[in-house]
C-alpha cells in the first residue's frame, strides 16, 4: 500500500471515529447528564426523556454505534484493499 | 424441595459444568494459554468478555445501588457500558493487529523501553490484584449466606474450582468456562426480573415495564417519585447532586473500562482484526442485556420495598422480611417503640421537623443492604425455590468468571512480561508455559488468602482499578496508536504523572485526612481518573514535542497496526 493511500485510509477512519464519538458523547454526557434537567421536561410514555437516556437509551445507542463502525470499517477496508483474506 | 436444597443442586450442576468444559479445553502451548490460540469466534468471545467484565458487584450490588441512588445511578450504567465504544473504536482492532499477548507487551514495544514495560506490569498487577480479592470475597459471601457453609470454606471451594480450570486451561479454559458462566448468570438475572415485571406492570420485558403503568393506571416511575418525595427522599428520576462529579465519575469508569488489562486482553483471542471490532459489539450486547435490566429491577425493588414496609406494623410483614433480617442485610430498629416500620430520609432536616416529628417518628428505622435487591427479589415476588438457587449460582458465576480473567492477567504479567521479556529471554516455550501455570496457581492461592484476610485498600476497587487504568493505560495506548510522534519520553512521563496524581488524590481522600469539602472542582476519588487522564495526555504531548521523535522502526510499527491486513495469530510473529 502506498503512503498516500495509507494517509487517505487513515484520514477516513479518523473521520468515522469523530462522527461516532460525537454521537457517543451527545447521548451519554449530553442527553444523560448535562442536559438532563431540560430533557426531563419532556415525557414519552412513562419515561422522562433525560432519565431514559441516562439509564436506558444511551446504552442502546452505544450498541448501535459499534455495529455501524464495524460496517463502515469493513467497507473501507475493502475499498482500500487492506482487508484480511 | 426447599430453596437451600435447590441451591445445592444448581450450584453443584454449574460447577460440574465448568470443570467439564475445562477438561475439554486444555491448553497445550503458550499461545493457547495466554490468548486461547487466537481462535475464539467473535460471538463467543463477546460472551466471555461479558462474563469476564460483569463481576459479583455488577450482578449482586448494582441494582441495589441504583435503587437507592435513583437517577444518579446512571454513573454506573453509562460508565460500565460506554467504555466498550472506546474499546471497539480506539483500541481493540489495533491491539489485535499488533498481535502480542499482553498490554505491557504493547506498551514495552511501542515505547521501546523496559521502564515503560515495567511501569505497565506494576499497574496491571496492582489493578488486577485489588479487583480479584473482591471477587474472592464475593464467592465466600455467597456460600456462607445461602449454603450455611463457613465463609472461609466458601472461599476455598471457589479457589479450588478456579484453580482447576485456570491452571489447566489457561485463557482457552477460562474463555470457554466464561461462555458457560455468562449463560448461567444472564438467565439467573433475567428470570426473576421478568416475573416481577409481569407481576407489577403486566409486561414481560423489564426494559419496557420500567415505563409501564401500575394497576391503578399511574406510571410506575411517577408513582415511585411520589413515594420517594412523600418520605423526604429526593425525586427518584431527577438529578439532585452535582452533575460535575457525575460527569467525571462516568468518564473515569468508561476510560477505566477501556484501559483495564483483563478486558483488553480478551480481544487478543479472536482470529482477525475485523473479529475484534465485531466482538466488542457482541460483548456490549451481552452486557447491555443485564445493564438495561438492572434499572428496571432497581425501580421494581424500591417501589416494592416502600409499599411493603413503610409505616406498616412489624408483626404483619411478610415472611421474607424476617428471613433477611437474620442475614443482617435488613435491619429494623423500632426507635419510637410504636411497633411500626418508619422508613424515611432522616437526613432531610425540613422533612424531619415538619412531617416526621409531628407523627412521632424518631428517625429512620430501617437499614437495607444494596445486595438484597437482587438476592431477595425471588422471594419478594413469591417465585419458587429453584429461582433462589439460580440467583446464587448466577452470583457465583459472575464472581468466578471475573476472578479467572484477572488471574490470567496476573500470571501472564509475571511469566511473560517479567520472565520471558525481562529476566530470562532465553526461556523455552515449554518452560514459559510451566512458569505461567505456576504463576497462576500462586495467584489463585494468594487471591484466596487475601479474600479471607482482605487488605484495607481492596475496599476501594472502583477508585483504584478504574482510576489507575484511566490515568495510565488508556492514554498511553491511544497515543501509541493515534500519534506516530509520541515517543518514550512523552509516554513514560505522562503515565508517571497521571499515576502519581491519581494515586495521591485517592490516598489523600480515601485513607488520609481528606474531607469531601476539599474535593478539587467537587470531583470524588472515583472520578479523579478522568482528570488524571487529561493530565497524562497534556504532559505526554508536551514532553514528546520537546524530545526527539521515536525510531523509524517504531513509526513503521504504528503504520502497520493501522491497517488490518497481515494479522497473524497472536504471538506468532
Amino acid at each position: 500500500m502506498s503512503t498516500t493511500d495509507l494517509k487517505a485510509y487513515w484520514r477516513k477512519n479518523v473521520r468515522y471515529l469523530i462522527i461516532l464519538l460525537t454521537i457517543w458523547f451527545l447521548v451519554s454526557y449530553g442527553a444523560g447528564i448535562l442536559f438532563v434537567d431540560m430533557l426531563n421536561k419532556i415525557t414519552i410514555g412513562g419515561f422522562k426523556l433525560g432519565f431514559w437516556f441516562a439509564q436506558q437509551g444511551a446504552i442502546y445507542v452505544f450498541v448501535i454505534l459499534i455495529f455501524v463502525y464495524v460496517n463502515w470499517m469493513n467497507k473501507l477496508d475493502r475499498e482500500f484493499d487492506v482487508d484480511e483474506k | 424441595m426447599d430453596a437451600q436444597t435447590w441451591t445445592f443442586i444448581i450450584v453443584g450442576i454449574t460447577f460440574a459444568l465448568y470443570i467439564g468444559v475445562a477438561v475439554w479445553s486444555r491448553a497445550g502451548s503458550t499461545a493457547e494459554f495466554y490468548v486461547a490460540g487466537g481462535g475464539v469466534p467473535p460471538v463467543l468471545n463477546g460472551m466471555a468478555t461479558a462474563a469476564d467484565w460483569m463481576s459479583a458487584a455488577s450482578f449482586l450490588s448494582m441494582a441495589g445501588l441504583i435503587a437507592f441512588m435513583g437517577y444518579q445511578g446512571a454513573q454506573y450504567l453509562l460508565g460500565w457500558t460506554g467504555g466498550y465504544v472506546l474499546l471497539a473504536l480506539l483500541l481493540a482492532p489495533y491491539l489485535r493487529k499488533f498481535g502480542k499477548f499482553t498490554v505491557p507487551d504493547f506498551i514495552g514495544e511501542r515505547y521501546y523501553s523496559q521502564t515503560a514495560r515495567i511501569t505497565a506490569v506494576i499497574c496491571a498487577l496492582f489493578i488486577s490484584f485489588t479487583y480479584v480479592v473482591g471477587q474472592m470475597k464475593g464467592v465466600g459471601v455467597a456460600f456462607s449466606r445461602f449454603l450455611e457453609i463457613p465463609f472461609e470454606t466458601g472461599v476455598i471451594i471457589g479457589v479450588g474450582i478456579v484453580f482447576f480450570y485456570a491452571v489447566l486451561g489457561g485463557m482457552k479454559g477460562i474463555t470457554y468456562t466464561q461462555v458457560a458462566q455468562y449463560c448461567v448468570l444472564i438467565f439467573a438475572y433475567l428470570v426473576p426480573a421478568i416475573f416481577i415485571s409481569i407481576l407489577m406492570v403486566g409486561n414481560p420485558i423489564p426494559q419496557i415495564g420500567l415505563g409501564g403503568t401500575l394497576e391503578d393506571g399511574t406510571y410506575l416511575l411517577t408513582k415511585l417519585d411520589q413515594l420517594c418525595t412523600d418520605l423526604g427522599f429526593a425525586e427518584y428520576t431527577s438529578s439532585h447532586k452535582g452533575l460535575v462529579d457525575l460527569f467525571f465519575v462516568s468518564a473515569a469508569l468508561m476510560l477505566g473500562t477501556a484501559g483495564l488489562p483483563h478486558v483488553i486482553v480478551r480481544f487478543f483471542t479472536v482470529p482477525r482484526v475485523k473479529d475484534a471490532r465485531k466482538s466488542a459489539g457482541w460483548a456490549l450486547i451481552f452486557i447491555a442485556l443485564l445493564y438495561t435490566t438492572a434499572p428496571a429491577i432497581a425501580v421494581f425493588a424500591r417501589t416494592n420495598l416502600i409499599n411493603t414496609v413503610s409505616d406498616k406494623e412489624y408483626a404483619t410483614l411478610p415472611v421474607w422480611f424476617a428471613n433477611w433480617e437474620k442475614t443482617g442485610l435488613l435491619k429494623f430498629e423500632d426507635k419510637n417503640g410504636d411497633g411500626r416500620v418508619q422508613y424515611y430520609n432522616d437526613q432531610n432536616e425540613a422533612f424531619s421537623n415538619e412531617v416526621a416529628a409531628p407523627k412521632g417518628w424518631q428517625g429512620n428505622e430501617l437499614t437495607v443492604d444494596n445486595d438484597i435487591m437482587v438476592l431477595a427479589n425471588p422471594e419478594i415476588a413469591n417465585l419458587p425455590g429453584w429461582v433462589v438457587g439460580l440467583v446464587v449460582a448466577g452470583g457465583l458465576a459472575a464472581a468466578l468468571s471475573t476472578a479467572a480473567g484477572l488471574l490470567l492477567v496476573i500470571s501472564s504479567s509475571i511469566s511473560h512480561d517479567l520472565l520471558k521479556k525481562n529476566l530470562m529471554p532465553q526461556i523455552s516455550e515449554k518452560a514459559e508455559l510451566r512458569a505461567a501455570r505456576i504463576a497462576i496457581a500462586v495467584a489463585v492461592v494468594g487471591a484466596g488468602y487475601f479474600g479471607i484476610n482482605p487488605p484495607g485498600f481492596v475496599a476501594q476497587v472502583v477508585a483504584w482499578a478504574f482510576g489507575l487504568a484511566a490515568a495510565s493505560f488508556f492514554p498511553a495506548i491511544v497515543m501509541g496508536i493515534f500519534s506516530k510522534r509520541m515517543n518514550m519520553q512523552g509516554a513514560v512521563s505522562g503515565m508517571l504523572v497521571g499515576l502519581l496524581f491519581t494515586g495521591a488524590y485517592i490516598i489523600y481522600f480515601k485513607y488520609g485526612a481528606g474531607d469531601p469539602e476539599e474535593y478539587l472542582f467537587g470531583i470524588s476519588p472515583e472520578g479523579i481518573g478522568t482528570l488524571g487522564m487529561l493530565i497524562n495526555f497534556a504532559v505526554a504531548l508536551t514532553v514528546s514535542y520537546l524530545t526527539p521523535p521515536p525510531p523509524t522502526a517504531v513509526q513503521e510499527l504504528v503504520e502497520s497496526i493501522r491497517i488490518p491486513r497481515g494479522s497473524g495469530i497472536a504471538g506468532s510473529h
